[in-house]
């Protein structure tokens, strides 16, 4: 981890841990001993591997998490494209997703540190079954945090959730969300901290988080820099990651950000629009970091969605795990300096790259990871000779969804929904 | 990112390192450093918005818990449920004894709010309040308490063309207010708008949590101006049915400071504040209680389905209210006051049941 370290681009500036102008610590007094407590652990687990937690971590991500996920050649893709495309099978994660690198990571920490309770915010539901399965594997009780409209949109990971016995608290607030689960995870926080940890979903949030999630997650970007030699005998053109808060963004962007040559893109929700309602306080995307101003959310500076007077604004993506006004401190960073170029996808092209990656290579998507395959399909011809995408999670947990939205579409790479009716 | 904003980050370092000067020191000095760093903030308390003279103490708020022992502190929310609405409701609580007066700006995000405050926010900001006409608000008051807003970090970034604390510090001491309370902003991030607030005539209020101990609470009390906000309990804001332990022990960890204490989060009756000045503490802050008081009087209801609603039912029986509510507060406080200032070996015993 500490070659990591020093190929981080980022500027240390002091202890409270920002990435040029981003990051830090903003968040109530209550939690700066506890947020300290963590960047302590942090330090000595982490980096410094105290007591072999990173090597127990590492053991625990293989023999429970399932890694190393595949890097697995697309070859009909490969040939629609006219390129080598690589995807990185993070569906393959136990639990459908990249997510469970992170909880796994946190809940395990947690444990070293000598917490009793374990919270979370979810928005796609990845999260939230991911903590939740991390909590029961390492027998902690767990709360999650889930706004309404996610609840309501992703049933199948609040049932898994309970089934591996964690209590999911429906969040009313707001547009019901992956911010107002937020805001609850830290008001629980508050109330709480002497004995729980906050496993936050994604590297958004104070410092340490955005680096200890960062850090949890390389572990993509680097089994994909080792299988991508193998296979391609070299480093790819560009990687490509869809980033609602950034978490499997940095993951697999982090192994390469030393690497020029190597183009990073995150692509964003773009939603309906990238136009925003400042009348309404709506966007009608979760486009961060394409169209967001910096300003403090949620521990950090960063890059938001907010009017002109700072007030946040609703976002919107028909992926609940892209739906936040927020990203990660790092990710803004890496924008500023020009090092990643951010991107967005419409909820249509999206709903495409899900049906096409379905349709012509038996891999149901996640939504969230289909923004990713909307980009290749739009912009390819920009992409290299040797591409790698991130299939941040697989597509289940959304099938109702897709359902619902393909019927309301003309959608290219559909199939005919009609006889899924009855 | 402005260039301003990473001077600020740069200076931070500098002052951080000042605050750790006094980690190995003993408690007993810390006084006296408090007073030396009040001294040398730049331009002091001479540049008071009413422009008057500095009071014997650093400023006006301190002044102003100082010397009304015990004092009352209130909070409501401004625009809730409308700007016009809030000017009666801050007199009412002026002419009811409080002795300052904490209006909330409106954020999107109050993570540190229970749901009580949360919903009145929702109410100002569906009623559409902005910073702009809660200045103006502001400047058009007329209270013999100072008036602190209470209001979270974004919100003072964004105040101005770019993100910078100035515009809105600057604009705050226009229009006549005495400081600033963030709670989204621990001290250690508080550099670039303490100095704002320094240069302005502005306190910055701190708050000490019950998990603010050691090295950490002496950082923060030798930066304290004003006085020191003490969370009562662990949590966010809300009315309680009594008063926490907590109170108690964080009252205990601070009386070698001389720094003026008031305690809020969840005091909502006039035993509770009796109660926290008798453990010592110089004021009691409310908030939930008198935002309840407004919730019924007003016709917004919870408040998240309001749409346009820009004014109570009948705003002059939450004005009684509101003023009734902070004399019952600061008799309560009188109350408990009293029974501190009598010689333990005099107090009569207690009546058995
Ligand atoms: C499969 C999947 N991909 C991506 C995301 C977005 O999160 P992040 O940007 O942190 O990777 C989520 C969030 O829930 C998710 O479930």
């Amino acid at each position: 981890m500490s070659t990591e370290r020093e190929r981080d681009g980022e500027s240390e500036s002091g202890r409270t841990g920002t990435f040029g102008d981003y990051g830090g610590q903003y968040v109530p007094e209550a939690l700066m001993p506890a947020v300290q407590e963590l960047e302590d652990a942090y330090q000595r687990y982490v980096l410094e591997n105290e007591d072999g937690f990173m090597d127990e971590f590492r053991e625990r991500l293989r023999d429970f998490g399932g890694r190393p996920t595949p890097l697995q050649r697309a070859d009909r893709l490969s040939e629609r494209y006219d390129r080598e495309v690589y995807l990185k099978r993070e569906d393959l994660v136990h639990g459908g997703a990249h997510k469970l690198n992170n909880a796994l990571g946190q809940v395990l920490l947690a444990k070293y540190m000598g917490k009793e309770r374990i919270i979370a915010e979810t928005g796609a539901g990845q999260h939230g079954t991911a903590t939740a399965m991390a909590a029961a594997h390492l027998d902690m009780p767990c709360e999650i945090y889930m706004g309404r409209t996610d609840v309501n949109r992703q049933r199948p990971n609040v049932y898994r959730m309970r089934m591996n016995g964690a209590e999911v608290n429906p969040v009313e607030a707001g547009s019901g969300t992956l911010k107002e689960a937020i805001n609850e995870t830290m008001r629980d926080w508050a109330t709480t901290v002497e004995r729980t940890h906050y496993v936050i979903g994604s590297v958004v949030g104070p410092h340490p988080f955005p680096k200890m999630v960062r850090d949890f997650q390389a572990v993509i970007g680097d089994e994909v820099r080792k299988q991508i030699q193998e296979k391609a005998g070299r480093l790819p053109d560009s990687v490509v990651a869809c980033a609602g808060g950034g978490s499997n963004t940095m993951g697999a962007f982090h192994a390469f950000v030393p690497d020029e040559a190597v183009d990073l893109y995150a692509v964003e929700a773009g939603g309906s629009s990238l136009e925003i309602d400042e009348e309404e306080g709506l966007a009608p995307n979760s486009a961060t970091l394409s169209t967001g101003t910096d300003g403090v959310l949620h521990g950090a500076m960063t890059k938001l969605l907010q009017s002109t007077d700072g007030q946040i604004m609703e976002s919107h993506s028909v992926s609940a795990g892209l739906d936040y006004a927020g990203v990660g401190p790092e990710l803004s960073h890496l924008v500023e300096t020009g090092r990643v170029t951010p991107a967005s996808v419409d909820d249509e092209d999206a709903l495409n790259g899900f049906h096409r990656l379905s349709r012509l290579e038996g891999i149901i998507p996640a939504l969230e990871s289909s923004h990713a395959l909307g980009y290749l399909e739009e912009e390819h011809e920009t992409l290299g000779d040797l591409v790698v995408v991130n299939v941040s999670g697989r597509g289940d947990k959304d099938l109702e969804t897709v359902l619902e939205e393909t019927e309301t579409r003309d959608l290219v790479a559909a199939p005919d929904v009609e006889v899924f009716d009855g | 990112m402005s260039r301003e904003i990473r001077a600020e980050r740069e200076s931070r370092d500098g002052e951080r390192g000042a605050a750790t000067r006094c980690d190995q020191r003993e408690h007993l000095e810390k006084r006296t450093e408090n007073e030396v760093n009040r001294e040398q903030r730049p331009a002091s308390r001479e540049v008071r918005a009413d422009g008057g003279e500095p009071t014997a103490y650093d400023s006006d708020v301190e002044a102003a818990i100082r010397e009304d022992q015990p004092a009352l502190i209130t909070y409501i929310t401004a625009g809730d449920p409308s700007l016009k609405d809030t000017k009666a409701y801050v007199e009412a609580l002026d002419r009811g004894g409080s002795d300052l007066i904490e209006l909330g700006l409106p954020f999107s995000e109050p993570i540190a709010e229970g749901s009580t405050i949360q919903a009145a926010i929702n109410r100002a900001l569906d009623a559409g309040t902005t910073p702009e006409g809660f200045f103006e608000l502001v400047a058009d008051l007329e209270t013999e308490a100072p008036l602190l807003v209470m209001t979270y970090y974004n919100m003072i970034l964004q105040y101005g063309d770019e993100p910078d604390v100035r515009p809105f510090v600057e604009r705050a001491a226009e229009a006549g207010l005495s400081g600033i309370i963030v709670p989204d902003l621990p001290a250690e991030e508080a550099g670039p708008l303490r100095e704002a607030c320094d240069d302005n005539g502005l306190d910055l209020v701190f708050i000490i949590a019950p998990t603010t101990e050691g090295e950490r609470l002496d950082q923060i009390m030798s930066q304290v101006s004003g006085f020191a906000y003490v969370q009562a309990r662990l949590g966010t804001t809300g009315a309680r049915a009594n008063v926490s332990g907590a109170t108690h022990d964080s009252l205990a960890r601070l009386s070698e400071y001389d720094v003026p204490k008031a305690v809020g989060f969840g005091v909502s009756k006039g035993d509770h504040a009796a109660e926290i000045i008798e453990a010592g503490a110089d004021g009691v802050i409310v908030g939930s209680a008198l935002v309840d008081i407004i919730a019924e009087h007003s016709s917004a209801g919870s408040g998240t389905e309001s749409q346009n609603i820009a004014s109570s039912d009948d705003p002059s029986d939450a004005v009684d209210a509101l003023e009734a509510k902070a004399q019952e507060l600061k008799r309560g406080a009188r109350r408990g006051a009293d029974t501190v200032t009598v010689d333990p070996e005099e107090r009569p015993e207690p009546e058995q049941p």
